[in-house]
Order: C-alpha cells, then structure tokens, then sequence
C-alpha cells in the first residue's frame, strides 16, 4: 500500500502537467488534425462554388461552337428548326419565345392561386384547417415531375383536344394535335409551381409582424382589407421572390411537359402543338450527333442564361430586403 | 348614411376575395388529392407480384420494374454516400469556421445557384463532364456523380439549419472545458444535429426518387438486374422514372401508371418519416 500511494501521486502529478501542457501549447498532433480538419472542412464549403464554376465553364465551351458555326442571328433569330434535313437549318426562334411565353402564362394563373392559398394558410384559416393544408402543399411538391407528365397527358390532353376539335372543325391551316398543345403544357406548369409559390409567400406573410395587422384592424379596415392593403404590400419583398423562383422553376421543367405539349416546333399559340427549350433538349439529345448536338447545346446555354438572370435578381432582392430590415 | 359603427356594412369585393382565397386553397388540396386519387385509382391494378418482383423480358412478353428498383436504389446509396459528407462538412464549415465576409457570401450564392439550375441542366453538364471528360460514358455512377451536386445544396441547407439550432452555450460550454474545435463538433455539435441532418437524407432520397431529366443521359435507361454487385455501377441503369418515361413514349399507359403509383407511394413514406423526425425535434427541444 506504501509503495503503491507515491506512485498514484506521481501519475496525477504528470496528468495534471500533460494536461496543464495541453492547454497553453497544445499537442502536436492535435493540432494537425485540427488543421486538417479545417482544411476539409473548407474544401466541401468550397465545392458548391467549384460545382457552379465547372457547370458555367461547360455550358459555354459546348453551347458555343454551334453559334459560331450557324451563326447568330441565323440560330437565335431563326425560326425554321430542321436539323436532320439535307440543308439543316438550327432557328430556335420559336422555341425560346415558346418557353417565355409558356412561363409567362403560367406564373398569371398560377402565382394568385398560390398567393390565394398562401394567404388561407397564413390570414383566414384556423391552426387545424391550415395544419391540413400545408402538409398538401408539401406532397404536391414531393410527386415526381414525371407523374404530372402522365396525368397531363391522360386527363388534361383529351380535354383540350374536344376543345380544339370544336373550335378549329372548320378550319383548313390548324394542324391537328389531340390536345397536346401549349394550353395543356401551361396549365401543368401552373399546377407545378405552385409548392414553390405558396410555400415561400407563406413564409414572407407569416413574418408580418401581427401589430401592423392590428393597427389596420384598429382603424376599421375590415379582415379582407388589411390583407390585400396591408399585409400582402408589407410581405411584398418575399411574395417577388416566390413569383421568381415560381419562373425558375417553370422554365426549366422538362419532363412533365415534354409529351404534354406535342414537343413540335411552331409559333406558341394556345392550341399549337408546342417545343420548349428543355423539350427540345429531351427529345433530341438521344439521338443528335455532330452540329445538331451542338446546336441541342446552345439551347441548353441560352437556358442556363435565363437561369442565371433568375438567379442574379432572386440575389438582388434577399439582398435588398435584408438591407431594409 | 349609414356610417354608424354599429351597423355592419357589407361590402361586395370583400365576399368576392374571401370566396376567391377559399377556392384557391380548396383548389390546391383539390389537385393533390385528385392526382393521389387517380393514380391509384388506375396503377394499383398494374401491381402484382410479378410487376414488382421479375425483370422485363421480351420473350416471355411480361413487364417487370425490379431491375429498375434495383437501380433506383443503388443510385440513392452511391450519391448518398458522396453527396452526405461533403454536404455536411460544407455546412459544418459555413457555421462553426467561416467568417462573414466575401467567401462566405460566395458560397451562399452558388448554394443558391445550384439549387435554381434545373435538371436538365445538370444532365447535360453530367453527360459531358463525368461521361465524355472523365470517361464514365452513360452508366450508374455517372448519374450518380450528377446527382451529388444536384443534392448537395439540399444536404447543407438543411443541415446548416440543424446546426443553427444547436445552442450556443454548448459551444462555449465545450470550448471553456478545454475541447478542440475538432473535438467539439464531432463530439456535440453533430450528436445535437443529428436529426436535422437525418431529415436532409431523407429529403434527398426523395429528390433523387423522382428524378428523370438529369438521369436520362447520364445513368441511361438499362432494366437488367446487377451481374456483380461493383461492375454495376459501370452499366447503363435506369431508375422507376426513366422507365416510366420510355412507357409513357411507347403508349404503355398501364405499367407507366402501375410506376407512378409506387412513385407516389414512396413520397408519401418519405414525408411521413421527415414530419415524424421534425415532430421529434420539436419534441426534444
């Protein structure tokens, strides 16, 4: 027992040194790990950049060449798209006014929809109604695009093709289409971007503070005019943002319309069987080779422009309206 | 006049709106419940033993979707397993390393760029970078390449989220006892983030399951069942959505629904697990 006492002293006397050590200096391998962890650690920080460079750099070395080759005012301003013909020609005119014009009509129905939901969820439903809504919102945006596509094709296409069988019977130019026409696919785009739409309005809406609610109430706007008047201009900032990713994600959209629209090239009239940018990408890529590839790659590029445009200004408005907070 | 406050004006715009906001919303649950409704109502007749567990076979003239599940699944794992770490260490390094300044803005940006690009971007990028520069051509790994940065602004979004809420006495609690940086996030910072970042895979799983655009040039559209567990990854494999597509091409509504009722199955899995584990967050907290 005597012999053992002195020895516990001396080991808790050298733990108390190493650890005294430890805190001033600090070991050396320790700190090689800290300092390669932090290195990894920067690394995957720095991957999304990396990710976003290497996309960048590709998109324009692949989409480029054919511009130069066909030409830009031939290819951008051009509206005859015949790449398999014996004298090609690459316009995509119609195929970029298709998807501005396809975006466009979707965000007018789809964005008050969105705002509308938003709104019940946020103003006028009690916590359980809206308990029930939101995780709706949430499925609709979890459900494949390629399960839009299916039902868009099965259930939106025969309607739109009795309409058009009314509307053009007497008609001698109108190529018929059974319904897969530009109405059709924008009326699935408007079904999918409504998750986006309503989920980032909401959350604008709900940071409202509730005393500008009440001070509207107060002065006896009723509960319709202090949400229209009010609460809807203060969420102002975040309600352009839903409508800017809600484009985003219309433009891009490949699969749920690419059986939809008919996937033609035309000029994008409601019941013209219709090509948009990503279409025409899906529909073509598997089989193109030499120019016509190349030429499927600047439409990629000019969708990657637009992308990025989006980008900039969704950035320019979290940047603004964190400054007037 | 009738100004007094006791007596109720009703005003017309007023009935309209709230009417409009009303049909919005039943409009939007209407939708949900229809797609829900009618996919069901006409796959889960498709459904039967052999449309879940045989591989398509031209001789015997029979549809199967098991190499396609096969496939599904080893692209969830592999870009799971690439896509994860650095997801989480691009996160960890956003919350607990970096100071605000120009980098820290950069990456947030191009976080916020890779999450707006929409798929079939990344299938072209894919295609050309991992199948033509690094020589993958169309195979499972080349897809599964694609979706890693796909995801990725998904995994560090939410698990920067996670790691917001963990307190910050605990960072400090760990820091005064003497603990290495290192040491504190392995040791408390991930444990208390746990769940969040459960929930970030799991969401991921549920973006990669229906996914078909970035997939469609890249990890092509091959049903056959895995030869060898690694030389897989080199084959051409399709996932449930590819092969829904091509059926969809091809007219064969009865199977492509047959798809889209077990696609719609497992994204109802998917947000049942994420609010059970956020429930249990809240919970905890």
């Amino acid at each position: 027992m005597e012999k053992v006492l002195p020895l516990l002293k001396n080991m808790s006397r050298s733990k108390n040194a190493h650890s005294y050590k430890s805190i001033t200096n600090g070991s050396k391998s320790r700190s090689i790990i800290e300092r390669l962890m932090e290195c990894i650690f920067t690394i995957c920080g720095l991957s999304a950049v990396a990710a976003v460079a290497a996309i960048t750099i590709y998109m324009i070395i692949s989409g480029t060449p054919a511009i130069f080759k066909v030409g830009i005012a031939k290819m951008l301003l051009g509206t005859d798209w015949a790449p398999t013909a014996a004298e090609p020609s690459f316009g995509i005119a119609w195929i970029v006014l298709t998807s501005v014009i396809g975006t466009a009509a979707s965000i007018v129905i789809g964005v008050p929809v969105g705002l509308m939901t938003a709104i019940f969820m946020s103003e006028v439903a009690d916590k359980k109604v809206a308990g029930i809504v939101k995780p709706a919102v949430e499925l609709l945006a979890g459900i494949p695009s390629i399960v839009y596509g299916l039902l868009g094709l099965l259930i939106i296409n025969p309607i739109m093709g009795a309409a058009e069988k009314a509307l053009f019977a007497d008609s001698k130019t109108h190529v018929m289409n059974g319904g897969a026409n530009l109405i059709s696919a924008v009326l699935v785009l408007a079904i999918m971007i409504l998750p986006t739409v309503i989920n980032v309005s909401e959350t604008s809406l709900r940071a409202v503070p509730v005393s500008i609610r009440q001070a509207s109430l107060a002065l006896g706007a009723t509960k319709i005019q202090t949400i229209f008047g009010v609460t809807v201009p203060a969420a102002k900032s975040g309600i352009i943002t839903a409508v800017v990713l809600g484009i985003g994600r219309a433009v891009g959209e490949a699969m749920a319309i690419v059986l939809v629209s008919g996937n033609t090239v035309n000029i994008p009239l409601p019941f013209n069987s219709v090509r948009f940018l990503t279409t025409g990408i899906v529909s073509e890529m598997g089989y193109a080779s030499g120019l016509h590839r190349e030429a499927l790659f600047t439409i990629g590029l000019v969708l990657f422009v637009f992308i990025m445009i989006i980008n900039v200004v969704i950035n320019g408005i979290m940047e603004g309206g964190g400054r007037n907070e | 006049m009738n100004n007094s406050i006791c007596h109720k004006s009703v005003r017309i715009s007023d009935i309209i709106l709230n009417a409009l906001i009303y049909l919005s919303a039943l409009l939007s649950v209407g939708i949900l419940v229809g797609i829900i409704g009618y996919v069901t109502f006409r796959g889960i007749g498709s459904i039967s033993w052999q449309f879940l567990s045989t591989v398509t076979s031209e001789m015997n003239n029979t549809f199967g979707i098991l190499g396609n599940i096969v496939n599904t699944l080893y692209i969830i794992v592999i870009t799971l397993l690439i896509a994860t770490p650095i997801g989480i260490g691009a996160a960890i390094y956003l919350t607990e390393y970096a100071k605000p300044g120009k980098i820290v803005r950069l990456i947030e940006f191009t976080t916020e760029t890779l999450s707006g690009i929409p798929s079939i971007i990344y299938g072209l990028f894919g295609m050309v970078f991992f199948g033509k520069t690094l020589l993958l051509g169309t195979s499972i790994l080349c897809g599964c390449l694609t979706l890693t940065i796909m995801v990725l602004p998904l995994i560090v979004r939410t698990t920067q989220e996670a790691l917001k809420t963990v307190p910050m006495n605990y960072r400090t609690g760990a820091m005064g006892m003497g603990a290495t940086k290192w040491y504190m996030i392995r040791t408390i910072i991930l444990p208390s983030a746990l769940p969040g970042i459960v929930t970030a895979v799991i969401l991921s799983i549920g973006r990669i399951v229906g996914e078909s655009a970035a997939l469609l040039f890249t990890a092509g559209s091959g049903y056959y069942l895995p030869k060898a567990l690694l030389s897989h990854i080199f084959k051409s494999g399709g996932t449930l959505t590819i092969q829904m597509y091509l059926s969809m091409e091809r007219g064969e509504f009865d199977s492509a629904f047959g798809i889209a009722f077990v696609l719609v199955v497992i994204v109802l899995i998917i947000n049942a697990l994420t609010k059970i584990i956020t429930n249990k967050m809240k919970k905890g907290n």
